[in-house]
């Protein structure tokens, strides 16, 4: 069983853990990504995140499937922020149980590299000198 | 055709909206956004953008039909 969310409230990371529990897994490895307070030599100060909800829903939950037919896991998680964050806060968790670490870490690796691919979602960020920007997957500015 | 189209990003900040209904006469989706591109002075060139049509993933040669919503969407940057 996969699941990709999309949250407006912040994320409840031991919770989201909890829902991997199973009696088969040895394994569990989980990522979380943060809110830096910086993105290349510029001071950040909050970010937005965007997304188009019914295809990143559908999109994420295509990711999960993919990691499960990929490697001998056992569950995938992820859930992903939307709205304003602040320096610091969760903006992204994903979780994944196998029987062994070796798939578990390479799936966990998977997942948060095809999200940032592949999931409609758009970091806008707010810098310390009142400037704000879209970024690209690089995180180079967006040319409007 | 009337088509409603959705905007994400930097597309939104430049158009003012997120979303808005069009009637217009083509079936072409790189048509459709050369109009917008018109309208609001997009900067983004329609081959810098993937298009959605109803919640979907699309080819930009798949043909549009009226009603169909449409997205044209800036390279991500989520995670």
């Amino acid at each position: 069983m996969t699941q990709f969310e999309l949250s407006a409230d912040s994320i409840d990371a031991a919770s989201c853990a909890r829902a991997l529990a199973d009696a088969g897994a040895g394994a569990c490895v989980m990522f979380e990504g943060w809110v830096r307070n910086t993105n290349a030599g510029r001071a950040v100060h909050r970010l937005d995140y965007q997304a188009y909800g019914v295809l990143a829903l559908k999109e994420g939950e295509a990711i999960l499937a993919d990691a499960q037919r990929t490697f001998p896991i056992i569950d995938a998680r992820c859930v992903h922020r939307t709205g304003s964050l602040a320096i610091g806060d969760l903006a992204v968790w994903i979780g994944v149980s196998a029987a062994h670490r070796d798939a578990a870490f390479a799936a966990c690796r998977f997942v948060i590299d095809e999200v940032k691919r592949r999931v409609p979602i758009w970091k806008n960020e707010h810098y310390a000198d009142g400037e704000s920007g879209w970024l690209h997957p690089d995180n180079t500015p967006v040319a409007t | 055709m009337n088509y409603r189209i959705l905007y994400f990003a930097s597309l939104r900040d430049v158009a003012g909206r997120d979303a808005e209904s069009v009637d217009v006469d083509t079936h072409d989706a790189r048509e459709l956004y050369a109009q917008r591109q018109r309208e609001y002075g997009f900067a983004i060139s329609s081959d810098k953008l993937r298009v959605a049509i109803n919640g979907e993933f699309a080819a930009w040669n798949r043909s549009l039909a009226d009603g169909d919503e449409i997205a044209f969407l800036p390279p991500v940057s989520g995670g």
